[in-house]
């Protein structure tokens, strides 16, 4: 299926997931729908590194952090409509992205973690030090309370992040099936033999870490005006870098379906045990499944769907 | 343009205090044949990986049809027409025999000629090269179902998509039954007739000697000696030293 039919159908998909939640008419359906996607995307950029090319990137809060926060200094400077916000965003990450793997690439396995990990937590020091953004206070973002054509400003929210799943997904997509996925995977399975085979591995990883950060900050642009009050702690929360891991490892990393289905499965089971347990047990339970999924499937969902279908032992 | 394929000059490299070579000079003409020997821990390995851009040489220089190679990476010079297969097969283990050669149709022969094949004559490429190689049967198998002779089969067959002018056999028979390392060397002589220059690294003497017209000693990191393979195995200091007396 080329990637434009691809785009069409999840977008027809998108237009139906809408209609049916405007259907309903409950806000919380919005509200918690925004958080599941917004894990769709996020889980979704994670592979695009740590799925295709093997990296895993342990700073994705870092990232996210880097869009939410480029939204809270815009807000403040020169407000802008959500989708530059998530446009800047997406360049900022981006290029975050691209310094990031320019300095730690040569690195690779867990150093490559460790780094990504100390750059998530040099970021964190940095905004907290920086009282234009509300440093360690925090910065409070008053949203509009409506939005021409759809009223409600949560509705917009929702679909907003919907847009960007569609795209992200799109993305992943083509990125699996072109050149580029063929050389990403050639790296995952041995980085020695794809330079022999003429595969420009430095190039390509920085491809990757460059467009894995930018969906991330992309993902993140939105959050200050959904939350309405973003802190330090709780955009660069552990939470956001356990889930943008766990996800696919959970769905399965070698495809484009597994991040959204680990997304989908975990954001909603999290959001149940919010409402009916409490919120601090949605670390514990993403913990569980990955030991879970470890042990019983450690190719995540799509690896054990695959296998059943082979028949394979 | 110089008359030789390959010049190594002064080559040397050393790991800390340990000088894994030193000095070696080499010229490979078009479309020779090459067996490269020595015992084990003599540098070959070292010297492909020089010559191939896998390590970065201490001295010397490294010439391909004229061109100087310090500093290229090693993707460059595959593209540049310099192929090779490991010493231990090192497959995409996630493709297919047949994606595990659309990696170097795609890297290396689009990007050299500017102009894109299309879907279908990848597709025809691929079958010509398990066909050469005998593995059509496995095209759509994973690595992990290959046996070793086709795993090095697969190896082989990846370097020659790149459409190499000079392909580098890294012991690609070790470990191999007699008949398994005949079937290689017919290969390699039959990549050689459609002109593709090999360098052959070996232990296994029988194969060297029915493969090689010109035999290159390396011990402890030098060349010792360099000329025809009876000669060569003639040579005193070579029998002292490779074969241990």
């Amino acid at each position: 299926m080329r990637s434009r039919v691809f785009f069409v159908i999840a977008l027809a998909i998108a237009v139906v997931i809408f209609a049916a939640a405007r259907a309903i008419d409950n806000d919380y359906i919005f509200f918690a729908g925004y958080t599941v996607l917004q894990f769709v995307v996020l889980a979704t950029a994670w592979n695009i590194l740590g799925g295709y090319t093997g990296y895993v990137n342990f700073g994705s809060s870092a990232f996210f952090a880097l869009g939410a926060y480029s939204s809270v200094f815009f807000h403040k400077f020169y407000p802008l409509p959500i989708p530059i916000l998530i446009a800047i965003a997406a360049v900022i990450s981006g290029i975050v992205g691209l310094g990031m793997g320019y300095l730690t690439l040569r690195l690779r396995g867990a150093f490559f973690a460790i780094a990504t990990l100390a750059l998530a937590i040099v970021l964190q020091t940095m905004i907290v030090n920086w009282d234009y953004v509300g440093g360690s206070r925090g910065a409070y973002i008053v949203r509009p309370p409506s939005v021409e054509f759809l009223g409600n400003y949560v509705h917009y929210l929702f679909l907003v992040m919907l847009l960007l799943t569609v795209i992200a997904l799109t993305v992943a997509r083509a990125i699996e099936h072109s050149a580029l996925g063929y050389g990403f995977a050639a790296i995952r399975d041995d980085e020695l033999a794809a330079e022999a085979a003429g595969v420009p591995t430095l190039r390509l990883k920085l491809a990757a870490t460059t467009i894995s950060g930018a969906f991330m900050g992309m993902a993140g642009a939105p959050l200050p005006y959904y939350i309405g009050f973003l802190q330090p702690s709780s955009a660069f929360g552990l939470e956001y870098s356990v889930n943008s891991i766990a996800m696919p490892m959970i769905g399965g990393t070698s495809t484009w379906v597994g991040p959204l289905i680990g997304a989908i499965l975990l954001g909603s089971l999290q959001q149940i045990a919010t409402v009916t347990i409490s919120s601090a047990v949605n670390l514990l339970l993403v913990g569980l499944l990955l030991v879970a999924f470890v042990i019983i499937a450690p190719n995540g969902i799509v690896g054990l769907a695959i296998r059943l279908v082979r028949g394979k032992p | 343009m110089s008359a030789r394929l390959l010049e190594v000059e002064n080559l040397g490299k050393r790991f800390d205090g340990f000088i894994a070579l030193e000095g070696i000079d080499l010229e490979v003409a078009p479309g020779e044949r090459v067996g490269l020997i020595g015992p084990n821990g003599s540098g070959k390995s070292t010297l492909v990986n020089c010559l191939c851009g896998t390590l970065v040489n201490d001295t010397g220089r490294v010439r391909f049809e004229g061109r100087v190679l310090n500093g290229l990476p090693a993707h460059e010079r595959t593209r540049l027409g310099i192929a090779r297969s490991f010493q231990l097969p090192r497959p995409f283990g996630s493709m297919s025999v047949a994606e595990n050669l659309r990696v170097p149709l795609i890297y290396t022969v689009n990007a050299r000629r500017g102009a894109k094949l299309s879907a279908g004559e990848i597709g025809v490429r691929c079958n010509q090269l398990l066909d050469l190689v005998g593995l059509a049967e496995m095209a759509q198998r994973y690595p992990r179902d290959l046996t070793q002779v086709e795993m090095r089969k697969l190896e082989l067959a990846r370097a020659m998509a790149t459409e190499p002018k000079l392909l580098i056999a890294d012991e690609a028979m070790a470990g191999l039954s007699q008949s398994e390392v005949e079937d290689i060397v017919k290969l390699l002589i039959r990549l050689n007739e459609r002109g593709i220059t090999v360098i052959l690294i070996e232990h296994i003497m029988r194969a060297v000697m029915s493969f090689s017209q010109r035999l290159v000693v390396l011990v402890s990191g030098r060349k010792i000696a360099d000329g025809q393979p009876e000669e060569v195995m003639r040579d005193p200091e070579v029998e002292r030293a490779y074969l241990g007396q």
